[in-house]
């Protein structure tokens, strides 16, 4: 009889956040990041330069990680397996004005009405988009700098060494936030969170989820 | 589109703005712009930024092989081999007692990073030339590293520069085994890959033999005033 009643539960209170194209999407794109980091230290710090040495092979380990690093989200958005990132996309492309008084108070007022993602999660998602553009650009520049002038390759450094920095602070946020939210994590893993997790941090969302059943179909037909 | 149309309930503001397009394109263009104007907000930053990180913008640490070679000050030899009249093994003591010549320069990376005011001072490639005599035909320089991997070339023209020098001290102190002590190559007018550490042999010889950065695609001559094009004709050495 429990069996039953945890089935039954199950069917009814799981929600499904993200879909398989999505969190592969994710876990190669946070490998690659991992790799790039790793990669990172030991070419920028000359303690570890030196534990480890062999500068040209961590060269060529960082530059093919880093020209591989946008294949995961593209091939996760432009396939025709990538309704549900590119659905994603959207949403966080589309801030309404009280998120975006969210963000001019710096995260201090909490929005009224939160979608599937709240506005620190768009922007984290914005952010290492924006970052795997420029960290690219600029590492074209220093990998192939003889096509570039000195200005532009001391400019290149200089915005691919803040820029890390910054990917550092926030991706080891992220980290925190992932650890600190246990549910939200899973989400990342196998997928689904549960419909009260839903409805106290996505409230918007579980209610478009819920509300869509019975369209659902016409929507498949349209496609 | 079915999405707006089905989040409009829930939303009472109802419009929403394309806040995300911008903000991951006004990042980009931020990148973008900073690779070509970074250089002089660098440039302006520096003082504070060096103020506030400590590691910044410092030396990033090239080693090829797997780790530093020790060489201890006593144990340190400097060949100078090949056409040459007089072959010779110079010790630390024997460069020691040669005519010092010392001076700052910055130092820069081909990749773009740069550390000002370097402090060296070590005797005069040329002076290390002269003692060996050079003899007739010869026309470059071929440099070997203690690590077993790393090695240079130069021109003879370009080594006789007065800011080439074989250096015992950087920094204001003996060259540390990080920096490619105790005794590296220093090439003033050129990019730092230029300046072989852990300097153990020096080999004239009639063309010159690529180095180790350049047979991985760095321009065989590394001038600093941008004239770093692998078209650079070495032999000809002298125009830029």
């Amino acid at each position: 009889m429990n069996v039953r009643i945890d089935t039954y539960q199950q069917a009814v209170s799981r929600i499904l956040r993200f879909d398989r194209v999505q969190r592969t999407a994710h876990w190669a794109n946070a490998l690659l990041f991992g790799i790039l980091m790793l990669t990172a230290l030991l070419l920028y710090f000359p303690g570890l330069s030196g534990i480890v040495g062999r500068r040209a092979l961590v060269v060529n380990i960082h530059v093919w990680t880093g020209i591989a690093l946008p294949v995961p989200l593209l091939i996760s958005l432009l396939g025709p397996w990538g309704a549900r990132m590119r659905r994603d996309l959207r949403r966080v492309n589309k801030w309404t004005r009280d998120e975006i008084a969210w963000l001019w108070a710096l995260g201090r007022r909490a929005p009224r009405v939160v979608d599937k993602f709240n506005p620190g999660q768009k922007l984290n998602s914005l952010f290492v988009g924006g970052s795997i553009v420029v960290m690219l650009a600029t590492g074209i520049v220093l990998k192939w700098f003889q096509f570039f002038p000195v200005s532009w390759r001391m400019g290149a450094t200089f915005v691919h060494d803040v820029l890390a920095f910054a990917i550092f602070v926030v991706v080891i946020g992220h980290i925190i936030f992932a650890l600190a939210h246990p549910e939200s994590m899973r989400s990342m893993v196998k997928g689904w969170v549960t419909e009260g997790w839903a409805a106290r941090h996505a409230p918007a969302w579980l209610r478009e989820e819920t509300g869509e059943m019975e369209e659902d179909q016409s929507v498949a037909h349209s496609d | 589109m079915t999405t707006t149309a089905k989040g409009a309930p829930d939303q009472k503001a109802g419009v929403t703005i394309a806040v995300g397009r911008r903000v991951f394109l006004g990042m980009t263009a931020l990148g973008l712009a900073g690779i070509v104007f970074g250089a002089r907000l660098e440039s302006v930053l520096d003082s504070g930024l060096q103020r506030l990180f400590p590691w910044w913008p410092g030396f990033r640490i090239y080693s090829i092989s797997g780790s530093y070679p020790m060489i201890s000050e006593a144990e340190y030899r400097l060949e100078i081999s090949g056409l040459v009249d007089r072959p010779r093994v110079f010790t630390l003591a024997d460069l020691k007692a040669m005519p010092s010549t010392s001076f700052s320069q910055e130092f820069q990376c081909v990749t773009g990073w740069t550390v000002p005011n370097v402090e060296w001072e070590g005797v005069k490639l040329s002076d290390i030339l002269d003692e060996a005599g050079v003899r007739q035909g010869a026309t470059a320089l071929s440099f070997e590293s203690y690590d077993g991997a790393d090695s240079e070339s130069l021109t003879l023209y370009q080594a006789q520069l007065p800011d080439v020098i074989v250096a015992y001290r950087m920094l204001g102190a003996p060259v540390t085994t990080e920096h490619g002590g105790p005794v590296r190559l220093y090439v003033g007018p050129m990019f730092g890959y230029k300046s072989l550490k852990w300097l153990s042999a020096i080999r004239v010889v009639d063309q010159v033999i690529p180095g180790y950065w350049e047979q991985n695609g760095y321009p065989l001559n590394g001038w600093r005033d941008g004239s770093t094009g692998p078209t650079d004709l070495a032999l000809t050495g002298g125009v830029a």
